[in-house]
This record gives structure tokens, sequence and C-alpha cells, in this order.
């Protein structure tokens, strides 16, 4: 197994949702600044046919390159990384990702408890978590790991969601450190 | 959680007792496998895990069952069993006897998803399908045929998706919850454990399908696995990887050309 570890720097910004995310996501990508600099992970649910639809309809929204996953990838700055159709995306300790077709979590792979809960045990301190609109409670889990491990946590407003589930869930579990609307996960971000 | 120091000494030790090394599976993946196998084996604490796993071989045998993934499906990616009926499998038709490798097969969906291929090409009869695994248990699955009744429609539609012009329940009899697949489909397989990570190459083959493997390896197993690969195939003969894998930044992969499409397929040009 890989012994280099990511250096204590290194940062990461994994963002899940499910029914409903892709409308946040669209008011988040678009508002992070031309040089944002801290690697995105986005761990969507999504259907099984490995069309990169998703991959243009955002990168036509973001000056941010943006790619799905492809194993091995390192994460960079200045990317966002979709999570391919049908494989967990697991962030490992040299910076770079590895893919997983086992069993699915909640119904679900990727699962995004899955990608937090091992990017939160790579980057600790150095993770940012964010959950969004669904209507599904993967991802609830890994919130409380990401928290465990130092990081910090957001969940979109489950106000403002267009699918409350998800993100109540994740509130429910255990203590989030902020509620936020799309446009203010954006805010922080760029504040990051 | 399990610390990553705790589980490079457990594999280092389970090593050397039984001479599985797990060194070069991904770090991620593997951390995330044997923290479920300590829970589910409730374990009271990860020293008496790896001594139970040191001291009972029957208990190592389930280990490796569950820390390696055994997810498979029938026709998994259509397009890939389009591409292998269309233009794979009438060149493999050229030559007086056919040779293919499964490896990595699990639970042996593949296999017989290739078999049903070669038989409706009418190619099976002239065809060996070596079907290879690190686990017996799963191994013991796939000699049955016989398969989860549940997974029966996804399998269909898959076929369907491919190519597949026949009514798949014929391949089948059904059976309470399970599916016993017709035994002649089964009568070109030899199955066998082989571990990628240590055996050595055992045969030369026209097509070697390893899809799902790889992505558990490190680059470094990842490149040893594909030159074992690369020893075990005949000149111009087919190497099928995964959906999200690749000979790219192989040592390979320049000895081969990635057949015209967007499938994962490539053939050996020397």
């Amino acid at each position: 197994m890989a012994e280099k570890q990511v250096s204590e720097t290194g940062r990461l910004i994994v963002i899940g949702g499910s029914s409903g995310s892709l409308n946040a996501l669209l008011v988040v990508l678009p508002a992070l600044r031309e040089d944002f600099s801290i690697p995105i992970l986005v761990v969507l649910h999504r259907g099984t046919s490995s069309d990169n639809g998703l991959a243009e309809l955002l990168s036509a929204r973001t000056t941010l390159r943006i790619k799905e996953v492809d194993e091995k990838d390192p994460l960079l700055p200045g990317w966002i990384y979709l999570a391919p159709p049908d494989y967990h995306v697991l962030p490992e300790m040299d910076g770079t990702v590895s893919l997983d077709a086992s069993e699915k979590v909640h119904y679900c792979r990727p699962s995004i408890d899955v990608s937090f809960t091992s990017a939160a045990r790579v980057y600790k301190k150095n993770c940012i978590a964010v959950l969004l609109s669904g209507a599904n409670a993967d991802g609830a889990a890994a919130m409380a790991a990401v928290k465990k491990c130092g990081g910090r946590n957001i969940v979109q407003d489950p106000a403002e969601a267009l699918v409350d589930y998800m993100p109540q869930q994740a509130i429910l579990l255990s203590p989030v450190d902020h509620i936020l609307p799309a446009a203010g996960i954006a805010a922080f971000l760029n504040a990051l | 959680m399990i610390a990553p120091e705790q589980i490079t000494h457990l594999l280092t030790a389970v090593a050397q007792r039984y001479g599985y090394d797990f060194s070069g599976y991904a770090g991620a993946s593997m951390q995330r496998r044997i923290d479920s196998f300590y829970i589910k084996g409730h374990h009271s604490s990860f020293a008496e895990m790896e001594s139970r796993l040191l001291n009972d071989p029957a208990w190592f045998m389930y280990f490796v069952e569950e820390v390696t993934v055994n997810v498979t499906e029938m026709f998994r990616d259509a397009s890939f069993y389009k591409t292998l009926r269309e233009d794979i499998l009438p060149v493999l038709a050229t030559y007086p006897f056919i040779r293919i490798w499964h490896a990595g097969c699990s639970t042996g969906e593949e296999v017989y998803s290739m078999a049903i291929l070669l038989k409706e090409a009418r190619l099976l009869q002239k065809s060996i399908l070596y079907a290879t695994d690190i686990n017996q248990a799963v191994l013991e699955k796939a000699k049955s045929g016989i398969f989860p009744g549940s997974t029966m429609q996804q399998n269909s539609e898959n076929y369907i998706k491919g190519g597949g012009l026949a009514d798949f329940s014929t391949y089948y009899t059904a059976n309470y919850n399970s599916a016993k697949f017709d035994p002649s489909l089964a009568e070109r397989m030899i199955f066998s454990t082989h571990n990628l990570v240590a055996d050595a190459s055992f045969n030369e083959f026209q097509l070697i399908v390893c899809r799902n493997t790889l992505i558990y390896f490190d680059r470094d197993l990842q490149s040893r696995v594909l030159q074992l690969f690369d020893r075990s195939l005949e000149s111009l003969g087919f190497l099928a990887l995964g959906s999200k894998e690749s000979l790219r930044f192989s040592v390979i992969a320049g000895h081969y050309k990635q057949v015209a499409n967007k499938e994962k397929i490539w053939r050996k040009n020397r």
C-alpha cells in the first residue's frame, strides 16, 4: 500500500448529492473563483450509462477544469473531478484516487459515504465535505466521520434543497458546522 | 477505525504465514474492506482478529473472500460485449482452436457470458475457457453454474443491449430463487485457483479478459500483472480490461493497439 502521505497542506473538497443536487451544483460551481485552487471531488448518484453528459454540462458553467475521474488520477488544484457511474471513488494517501466496483452502499454506486469516509481518513482536518439535496441517507454517516477526523462539513439548507431528506439525515445524525443555501456554500468555499 | 500501520502489520504477517501478499493492493479500498471484516467478524480487538487470522486457516480463507471484491454480473457493460461479438469473435473464429483466460473471474458470470457469445457464434466447441481466481470459494460457485434468480432480469437486459438475439431464459432453468445455467455452457470451462500477485503464466491465449481486477492494485502490481498477461498472450492476441482500466501508462503499452472504438480492448501487435 502507498506509504507516501498527502502533504500537510493538501486539501480536498468533497461534494455529494442525489435527487435535486444538480440544481445546487449549478449554483455552487459557477460561483467559484477562477483561481480556486482546492481540488474538488463530486459524487452524485446518477444512472449507470457512461456518457459524459454531466461533465459537459458542468464544464460549460465553470472556468475550472472538469473531468470524470480515472483510476489513479492525482487530485490536482484547479480541477473538479466527477465520480464515474457504477464505481466508488476512494481518495488515497498518495493524493490519487482508487476506483472500486464493490457492493452498492445505500443502493448506490458511487456512494457518498464511501468517498467521504476515505477522504476524511486521508485529508483529516484538511477535508471539507459538502452534502446537497437528495432522497437517500447516503452521506450522513460519512459527514460524521469527516467531523471525527477533524475536517469541516457543510450541508445545504434543507429549506432550500429540492429534496430535503439527505441534508436532513446528516443534521439529525450528528452536528454539522454549517447549514447554508447553495450561494452561501459557494461563498464559504471561496473564502477557504 | 483501524490504523494504516496495523493493516501493514497484518498484511505482512499473513503474507509470511500463508503466502498471500496483499501489499500491492490499493490502500483505501483494502482499508475499507478490512474495517468491514473486523466489524462483520465480531472481533473484540484488532490483535484478536490478527491472532485468529494467523492461527485459523479456514478463517483466513474467509478473510481472502471478504477483502477481495466479488461483485460481478453477466454482460456488464453491454457495449463491451457488443464489440466482442461483432469485432473480436470473428477474428478468433479464424483460429483452429481458441484459448481464453478469464483472470480474476470471481463467481463466473463473465465466463458464462463469454460461453453464451461463443455458443451463439458456433465457436464454443473449439474453445477452452480458463477461469481463475484467488478464491477457491467463488470458483466453487462459478463451477456450479447456479446464480441468484434476482439478477436474471438485469442479466437479460444486459444480454439484449449487448446484441443478444435469443430468449435469455433459454440458457437457464429457474428454480426457487436461483437460476441453473445449461451445463453444456460449462463443458468447455476449466476452473482453477491462480493468484495474479504470485503465480506464473500457465499457457498462451488468444484472448485474456481481466475486468475490474486491476483497479484494486497499485501501479507497481498493475504493471507486474500486465507483464504476466503480456507473456501469456499470443502474438496478435487480445487483452480486455474493465471500463475504467487502461494500458495507457503501462510498460507494455508500446506493443499494443486499442481496437478501433471506445472499448477497453487492446491487440498485441508483435
